[in-house]
């Protein structure tokens, strides 16, 4: 015989013979945290003889919630699959009224979402490669209504809003400036540090001078400055235009009709043209600096020496050639930030997604253009 | 059967605004606010756009801490309370934000699971069928696979309703729980609100303009002004609307704007 109390607050007393009518006593509290165990006990009545008919007597209870009714109706389903009556009793009409938000039977068949889901391995890699298709063939045009856009501002400047490129002329250059100066100065540092252990051998100290330099101007001071704008700029161009499309605000602005490459993606990029070669040419010079305290410290070079070798080293061309590639890097960065943020779909978990996608395919495509700058070098 | 949690000495109100001020910044929004939520009441607050009706109901469910005053949910003043006592009162109200809430990376039956997994110890199938029928309440049984991104805004805020009622609550806030819904839609969730008071003596305290809400399910309508940083009326909502002598009260249940 079942005669139990819950820790949670209800009794729960059955009485008869086993396998002919019996009565179950219902009192106190019936509630979601007491459902688990209601439903457990409820299957020791019915299971492994099943009573001939069931009263279940409900007036001692104090509180039935959605979770306590619906053990009292699966109980009610159960008993009738195995064609046993049941009658509830002693049940209020609050009780009764609590019964009839919850019924199973009534339940509607689940409907087929419209975009589908993560299924097997087959399927998944099937939908990456459509996807990814559907990707690129966003990046072709975005890329063409960027060139658009070019051409309208080239033509009309006017149409550019030019108090939005100085306020992200600010955020990437201005505020990018710390960061970038810092890990080059370290990076000049490193690298003299590295190669005058090599060159102290064979007395050409000096020539760590021209290393630094070269190294830097030619790849280093470009590729170094791209990455980290990337990291601060594209990420912040593609999480900024992302929540504007959660937000419905891309929408609001289409409708209103504002061309949205010229409204939103503009001026990022322009400000990202115009600071990045900048940035560059301050991460050359912290570079250089990084390495002179190396050479006039531990090699005993002369300022005067080592500046007349950077100088010596370096060309206008290369200078000018590493900031031109700043300016490959700067479309490119800004480009796939916005392309990014302007393909997000779906709520916060889109916009996240396309942050990250932002800062890795930009680093892909300065990679990639960089050895394109190699080949054409070469052949120069 | 008695309501939900009665206890034998008179129940004390679930809800107990005092002499509150609440404000952004360097901006008061409102001013000695008091009013109080008798248990199993439904009380509407209500009042023109930017009065700062979604202010008191962010304070009042302890999200916004007042600038002076104190609130009393359940007995216990959210300002103040330990992190325990908190989560303790905060799982025996269910709140339908504004704009929904729901999280977007997860499905609607996801998201009502939500609270449920927690608090009650079920089976997969069991759970699973506890939450479709909280979302059949709400009329949405069959989208439980829909991600919010996949459905309307009142399709959203229904969800979020389902949500809201997970658990239970004792208490229900709702923010503007009819904006975004059809009359009839509209209609049905004053009848689903009215239903749920019945049947579990849920307390109520809403934010809505919609008059007739009000007057289909208000025992009490708490009316702010923006002007007068506070209130400006309180009680049955037909009585404010018939024995009124104040101009502002007319204006709001006559829908006649201010010349
Ligand atoms: N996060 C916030 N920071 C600063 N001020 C705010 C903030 N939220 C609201 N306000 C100000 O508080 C006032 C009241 O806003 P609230 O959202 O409470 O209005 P409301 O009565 O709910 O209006 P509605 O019916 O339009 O939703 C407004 O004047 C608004 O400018
Ligand atoms: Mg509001």
């Amino acid at each position: 015989m079942l005669h139990r109390r819950h820790r949670d607050g209800y009794q729960i007393s059955l009485q008869g013979p086993p396998g002919g009518a019996q009565t179950l006593r219902l009192s106190g509290r019936l509630n979601l945290q007491a459902m688990g165990h209601l439903l457990a006990q409820f299957k020791r009545v019915l299971e492994p003889t099943p009573p001939a008919s069931l009263t279940v007597e409900l007036s001692g209870v104090q509180y039935l919630d959605s979770g306590g009714a619906l053990a009292l109706n699966l109980l009610s389903e159960q008993a009738a699959q195995r064609q046993v009556p049941l009658k509830l009793e002693g049940l209020g009409p609050q009780g009764q009224q609590m019964l009839a938000l919850v019924r199973p039977d009534r339940l509607a068949p689940p409907m087929p979402p419209p975009t589908p889901r993560p299924g097997n391995f087959i399927e998944n890699l099937g939908v990456g490669a459509l996807r990814l298709l559907d990707d690129l063939v966003e990046v072709v045009a975005f890329v063409g209504s960027l060139a658009r856009a070019l051409a309208l501002v080239a033509r009309r400047p006017s149409v550019l809003r030019w108090r939005d490129v100085e306020l992200y002329m600010e955020r990437v250059g201005v505020d990018g400036l710390p960061i970038v100066a810092l890990i080059s100065f370290l990076l000049g540092l490193i690298m003299a540090f590295m190669s005058a252990i090599q060159l102290k051998h064979f007395g050409a100290n000096i020539y760590v001078a021209d290393l630094v330099a070269v190294a830097m101007v030619r790849e280093l001071g470009p590729i170094m400055t791209a990455v980290l704008v990337a990291g601060r700029s594209g990420s912040a161009f593609a999480a900024e235009i992302g929540t504007m499309v959660v937000n419905q605000e891309v929408d609001a602005l289409k409708v209103m009709g504002f061309d949205i490459t010229v409204f939103l993606a503009m001026p990022k990029i322009v400000a990202a043209l115009l600071m990045v070669p900048l940035l560059i040419l301050f991460s050359d010079l912290l570079a250089i600096v990084g390495g002179m305290i190396i050479g006039v410290t531990y090699l005993d070079l002369t300022v005067y020496s080592y500046v007349q070798h950077t100088l010596g080293a370096l060309s206008v061309g290369a200078i000018t050639s590493g900031a031109l590639k700043g300016v490959v890097f700067a479309f490119l960065i800004g480009g796939i930030g916005c392309q990014r943020g302007l393909a997000v779909a779906g709520g916060a978990e889109g916009v996240g997604r396309a942050t990250t996608s932002a800062v890795v395919a930009g680093m892909f495509l300065i990679v990639v253009a960089d050895s394109i700058f190699a080949i054409v070098q070469y052949y120069l | 059967m008695t309501q939900a949690d009665a206890s034998p000495s008179p129940a004390p109100a679930p809800i107990q605004v005092e002499d509150v001020t609440l404000g952004y910044g360097q901006n008061i929004i409102v001013e000695h606010l008091s009013f109080s939520v008798t248990p199993g009441e439904i009380v509407v607050i209500a009042g023109g756009s930017g009065c700062g009706k979604s202010t008191v109901l962010m304070a009042v469910i302890g999200l916004l801490p007042p600038r002076q005053g104190r609130i009393l949910v359940h007995g216990v003043d959210l300002a103040r309370a330990g992190e325990k006592e908190l989560a303790r009162v905060r799982r025996s109200f269910g709140v339908l934000f504004q704009s929904g809430a729901l999280l977007g990376s997860m499905t609607l039956a996801e998201n009502v699971a939500l609270p449920l997994a927690d608090a009650a110890h079920l089976d997969r199938r069991t759970l699973d069928l506890l939450v479709r029928l909280k979302l059949a309440l709400v009329d949405l049984d069959g989208f439980q696979d829909y991600l919010p991104a996949e459905m309307s805004g009142g399709m959203n805020k229904r969800a979020a309703l389902a949500r809201a009622l997970a658990l239970d609550p004792s208490i229900l806030f709702f923010d503007e729980p009819s904006a975004g819904l059809d009359p009839v839609t509209s209609a049905e969730l004053d009848r689903l609100i009215l239903r749920l008071n019945q049947a579990q003596g849920t307390t109520m305290l809403i934010v809505t303009h919609e008059l007739d809400s009000i007057y289909a399910i208000a025992h009490r309508v708490v009316l702010l002004d923006k002007a007068a940083k506070g209130i400006i009326a309180v009680g049955d909502p037909h009585r404010l609307r018939d024995d009124s002598r104040d101009p502002r009260v007319q204006e709001f249940f006559h829908r006649r704007p201010r010349d």
